[in-house]
Formats: C-alpha cells, structure tokens, sequence
C-alpha cells in the first residue's frame, strides 16, 4: 500500500521484527508522520482531519444509541424518547449524533468547495477526488437512513418521498422499492431494512476513506498556489507542522459543534419529527435536512417526475467528471482571474438553491429553482470547458515559497529535512 | 477585466432580485399573526426552569388539559427530578397513589387495577386514540410528552440566518406557541366561514382548531401568599405561561443539565483552542512561520 518508500527506521528488535512482517508502522509513519506537506497550506485544508473527527464521533456515538434503539414501527419513536429521558447521557449521546451528522455536511461541503477552488481534483488527483465523490454519496445515503429512524412525521413521509424517487428508475425502480419497504408500502420492515443499512454503511464509508488517504499518499496534497512541491524549502514534515495545525481548527470547529449540540440540538431539525409517523396524515410541507435542501429544489425544479430525479442523480454525479470537464491546465483560482467570479457565483447558487429547496413548490419558487437549476448545471458544462480556453491566467510563481514570500526572497527555516524528498514531491 | 466587473455585478443584481423577490409572493403563504414572544426563565445560554412555575403548570395540566390530553412517556416519578418541578418523594407517590393505573395479568391470568407508583407513566385519559377521536369530534388530541418540541411556526423566511447565534438567537418558538394558542380564541372575522364544531384561533394554522377555549380565567386556584393573594395572577395569560414551561420541561428534562454541561463544554474548548493556538505558532516559527488564510500577498495582485 505504499507509493513512496518509508523513511521510517525501526529502532528496537522488537519494531524490526514485526516491521519486516507487517511495515503498518512504516505505512503510519510515511502517511502522517514524515509525509511532506505544503507549506502554504492554508485552514481550508484542515477539513479532511475535522471529517476523520467526526466520522468517529458519529460512529462512537451511533453504536451506543443502537445498544438502546429498537428497529420497528411501534417502538422506534418511543426508544429515542427512552433514549433522551432514562438511558445515562442518553440525550447527550442522540445529540451528538444529530447534530454531528449536520456538522459533518459542514464539514464534507467546506472541503469540497476547497477541492473545486483549488483544482485539487485535476491530473494527478483525479481518482483521489472521485474517491471523495463517492464517499459523499455514501455520507448522502447514511443520513437519509439515519433521519428516518427516530420514526417521526418527517422520517416516515421523507422515506416515502425518496422510496417513490426510487421506483421512477426505468426497469429496476419498482424492485428496489420494494425491496427496500419490504412490503408494499413504507413501514415496520422499512425501519428494520433501514437501520441494518444505517449501520452498515458508515464502515463502507470508513473504507473508503482509507482508499482516499492511501491516494493522498501517493499524489501528495495540492495547496493554495496549485503548483507542485520542487524543493525540500517548499515543504515541511506532517508531524508536527500539520498535526498540530489540524488540531488546533479540529477543536474550534468543535466549538460550533458543542453550540448546536447544547444549547439549539433541535435547531437544525424539524419540528414535526416530534410527531410519531403516522401513515394517514400528510405534513403542511415535506422537507428534507437542510444538506439535501439544493437537491430537493433541483428535483422539483423539473415538472417530470423521471426528469427531476435524472437530474437530481446528476447533480452530484457530474461533479465526478470536473476533472474532465475543466479545460484549463492552472489548478488554483487564485491564478484565474475569471473562473475564480464563476467559482463564488456558483457557491452563491448553490445556497439560493438550497434555501428554495426550503420553501414550498410553488409560483416564482419553482421558477427561481428552474434559473438556479440551470445555472447550476452550465457551470459544470459551460463554464468549466469555456474559461480554461479563453481565459488568460495570471503568471504562477516559481515555487510554492516564493508564493508566499514573493519573488526573489528567501525564507527562514529548513522546511523538509535534506533526503526526505520523497516522491510526492516530483509526482504533484 | 471590465467585462468581469461587469458580469459578476450583472449576476449578483440577478440573484438580489430573486431573493428579494420571491419572499414578497411568501407572505400570501405564511403570513397570519405570529404568537407573543414571553420572556421565559428558561431561554438562552444560562436559561434555568423556575420550580415554582413548573409547580403551577403541572398543576394546570393536572386539573384542566389532563382531561383529553396524554402524556405517555412521562412518569410521575420525573415530577421529583432536580432541574424540574422537584416535588417531594412524598409528594408525589402520594400523587401517584391518586391514579388507577391497569396492571397484569396476575397468576390467574386476569388484568386488574392497582393504585399507581411513582414509577408508572401518567395513565392516558383514553384507553386508545380511537376512543379519544370519537369522544373528541372525530380526532384524537395531541400527546403532550414532546408536544412543546413538536411545534411550531415561521416567522419570515430568513430568520434562519440568525436564529441559531449566541445572544440573539431563539429556539422557544414551542412554548411560545402553545401560550399563544391557549390566548388565541377570538371572534372569527365577519367574512371567515367557520364550519359547525369549529372554533376561531388566530395562532393555529389555517385558524379552524376544535379544540374550544380549554381554560378560563380563575378556573384553577393557584396557591397563595402570606396576604392570603394567589402568588401570580390566576389568568389565562398567566395559565399559558406556566403551562408552556411545564410542557417545555416535559419535553425536554434534562434541559438544565445540558446547558450546565455544555457551557463548561465551551469554555474548555475555547481555552483549548486558545493554548493550542500559541503550541502551533512556537511549533511553526521553526520553520519561519506559518501561511494564513487566504494569503493576502496573491491577492494584491489582483
């Protein structure tokens, strides 16, 4: 599993032997200790250490409560209430959950607006950067299962929603929808099916996660600058130059975190999940969490059922092809002066959308989500292949140190150790 | 770079438009009377229940709202917890004693009725919601186990973006609700077509709620001061507030306990960051210091 040979050196005969057995150690050692990191790194890229901490708390957190959660339709709603009255801590254990899953989509979306900026998924990212896509659909999947446990209004008619999305697939929609239901229409084997399912995907998650470190290995990270690393002074050791960076923006972001989860745990939720499901009365308005709010506005944006969930699917499938559909050969915005607008007017798309996606289908709603909806797909077809042929990018600096200290001055500080040049060096 | 200004301003009047626009055509749809904002102990960072109102509201509850109205998952024994009402042991097994709670089957197989404990969950008004509907016109009221976290109401469509700060923030849009609903009966306006059984409410949604005024000023007698006065007013303003916080409680039981801890929570973390800020800047000045943020250098460029 190795890119790059390790320049750990096994001191005991203890470490010996067991490294030339198994090198996990060496692997470690390579991935988190010596790996050689931009140095102009800047906070953005402390997100990927702040999503491994929230997946372990989400997954820490989710085993427990499964210890006191009972998969079924009558008994659901009743033990998360179990949960939040009698279990110890119980309340601070669905909390966490809760709100850990909305600050993971903080979390995923920061990173990957990181990504797009930056062009961290062109050559040689571009498997590293679908691994990411793909643990994003995952993370989709896993919350949606998650929010239809507790078994209230908007978990039941949320399942019912996107179970009846699912059928609208050509041949194979109405088996997977029932496969899922487990019956013919959502109910008690749903919860069981969903739940079997919510706990098995996170470890998939985790899974590919290590696929995603493994290719972070092997490319080495990309920075601010978007140029490669060509010199021992344009890098510093992970360990502790990176370590320490990331555990510093790990905990303030937990201070955001331990705000929702204490003082608004049901801010980011919806009122009507207090109610138990209840099968024969609809709620005024069906809304999803507030992370899938941009594709619920694409998916009503379209009249046509098929239609809608074509391109919502799309939506998140197509930023798997930015690396083919950027045309420019600069990674960063901060050198391209035009895209870099289209960047930030995307983003600004991507919360008007989600904000619609919050209110009910109608009148200039649909409209204004039909505008947003097309936009949002021309600017990965049109203004993605259009701005790298015509736009004119502003001249890269030399090396990633004379991009932070401009040309011709020197910087003190040896940065990497002298023959620590591994290959992500040459390879970014 | 002109024709850049001059897209971007052209695409960020577009989007001004659409937000400006589109809340104009939701007041058709949300608009209506939003419930009072009350001053509740309980509200914000350092929000703490008052005992005595829970007290009274339990009492409400117990003597007028009980009638129809369940509470499945609270058991009496709650009614001693610290942070809560915090009855009296005595109190309440006394209280509990009060109810028949059916119980079963016993070595012969058969159900019976026992007095109950305080580790029995209150005994619902109707042996099942099909009972309560046909006693209740058809439906069933409400449970009010979480009934104060299960409602609630809009106040505008970009409230959002600051309900959620500290200081200004709000999350009482429950019990707000359900003093305000208990305060909303009202004379229906002159071209408002009440159906037969309903009742004019300026609070509920769609404002047709069959529920009739359920209190009444004076109509639960509150305990009284040295004077020989009711120690608050005996009104229904007063009853919907106390009624709101006990339900809030109700809800939510160990609200005080997660508002303790999450302020040491905070403060540790603050501290944390805090130390960890300076371990990060000795550790990078290693090596000539670190890069921050957006690195304003390549931005002077532009």
């Amino acid at each position: 599993m190795s890119g790059t040979a390790s320049t750990y050196v096994p001191k005991s005969r203890v470490a010996k032997w067991f490294e030339s057995r198994l090198p996990i150690v060496g692997l470690v050692h390579s991935s988190f200790i010596a790996y050689p990191v931009p140095r102009n790194l800047n906070y953005f890229w402390t997100f990927g250490a702040i999503l491994a901490a929230f997946l372990g708390i989400q997954i820490i957190t989710g085993v427990w409560l499964a210890m006191h959660y009972e998969p079924s339709a009558t008994g659901a709603f009743n033990s998360v209430e179990k949960i939040m009255r009698d279990v110890n801590y119980g309340w601070l254990l669905r909390y966490a959950h809760a709100n850990g899953a909305s600050m993971f989509f903080v979390a995923v979306y920061v990173h990957m607006f990181r990504a797009l900026y930056y062009g961290s998924y062109k050559a040689p990212r571009e498997v590293l950067y679908i691994l990411g896509v793909i643990i994003y659909l995952l993370m989709m999947a896993t919350a949606f299962l998650g929010y239809t446990l507790p078994w209230g209004q908007m978990s039941f008619w949320g399942a019912t929603v996107i179970t009846n999305i699912l059928a609208a697939i050509p041949v194979v929609g109405d088996t997977i929808q029932s496969l899922l239901w487990g019956g013919y229409s959502v109910g008690n084997p749903t919860v069981n099916r969903f739940f079997s399912l919510h706990y098995l995907l996170p470890w998939m998650i985790a899974g590919v996660v290590v696929l995603h470190v493994w290719a972070l290995h092997v490319t080495g990270q990309n920075n601010p600058a978007g140029i490669p690393i060509k010199s021992g002074k344009d890098a510093v050791p992970f360990t502790p130059y990176a370590t320490v960076k990331d555990v510093f923006a790990t905990v303030v972001f937990m201070i955001l975190f331990a705000w929702f989860l204490f003082f608004m745990p049901n801010y980011l939720g919806h009122a009507d999940n207090y109610i138990q499901a209840n099968p024969a009365v609809t709620p005024a308005h069906i809304v999803p969490e507030w992370y899938f709010l941009p594709f619920y506005a694409i998916l009503r944006a379209v009249p046509d059922k098929l239609g809608g969930v074509i391109l919502m699917f799309s939506a998140v499938i197509i930023l798997a092809f930015a690396p083919w559909l950027d045309t420019s050969r600069i990674r960063s915005c901060n050198y391209r002066p035009i895209y870099r607008q289209f960047m930030w007017v995307f983003l600004g798309v991507c919360f008007l959308l989600g904000w619609l996606g919050s209110q009910p289908p109608e009148g200039g709603y649909v409209i204004a989500s039909q505008i947003c909806t097309a936009y949002y797909f021309a600017h990965f077809l049109l203004v993605m292949p259009l701005c790298g042929l015509f736009e004119t990018p502003k001249p890269l600096p030399g090396s990633i140190v004379e991009s932070v200290t401009g040309p011709g001055r020197q910087i003190s500080g040896a940065g990497m150790p002298a023959g620590a040049a591994a290959a992500p060096q040459v390879k970014g | 770079m002109a024709m850049t200004r001059v897209l971007s301003t052209t695409l960020a009047a577009a989007m001004a438009a659409l937000l400006l626009g589109a809340p104009a055509r939701a007041e058709d749809a949300h608009g209506g009377p939003v419930p009072p904002r009350v001053n509740w102990s309980f509200a914000g960072m350092f929000g703490r229940f008052d005992e005595a109102q829970l007290q009274r509201g339990f009492q409400v509850y117990k003597e007028v709202c009980s009638a129809c109205h369940s509470m499945k998952l609270v058991s009496f024994r709650n009614l001693t917890q610290e942070g809560g009402p915090h009855f009296s042991a005595s109190q309440v097994k006394a209280l509990a004693a009060t109810y028949q709670v059916k119980d079963g089957p016993n070595d012969s197989g058969d159900m019976f009725e026992r007095p109950g404990r305080p580790a029995d969950t209150f005994p619902p008004p109707f042996p099942n919601d099909q009972a309560a509907a046909a006693a209740n016109g058809g439906k069933a009221p409400p449970d009010f186990s979480v009934i104060a976290k299960a409602r609630t109401f809009s106040r505008g469509n970009l409230t959002f973006l600051y309900d959620w700060l500290p200081f200004v923030g709000y999350t009482e849009q429950g019990p707000d609700y359900i003093h305000g609903l208990i305060n909303g009966y009202k004379d229906a306006p002159k071209d408002f077509a009440l159906p037969e059984g309903g009742h004019y409410n300026l609070y509920y949604p769609g404002h047709i709620i069959a529920m009739p005024p359920p209190i009444s000023d004076g109509q639960v007698t509150y305990p009284k001061d040295d004077k020989g006065q009711p120690v608050v007013p005996e009104t229904t303003e007063q009853y919907g507030k106390d009624v709101g916080a006990f339900l809030m409680w109700a809800a939510e039981p160990h609200m005080m306990d997660r508002k303790a801890l999450g302020f040491r929570v905070i403060l540790f973390l603050i501290i944390l960051s805090g130390l960890l800020y300076y371990v990060k800047k000795k550790v990078w000045a290693d090596v000539g210091g670190e890069v921050h943020g957006l690195q304003p250098e390549l931005h002077k460029a532009w």
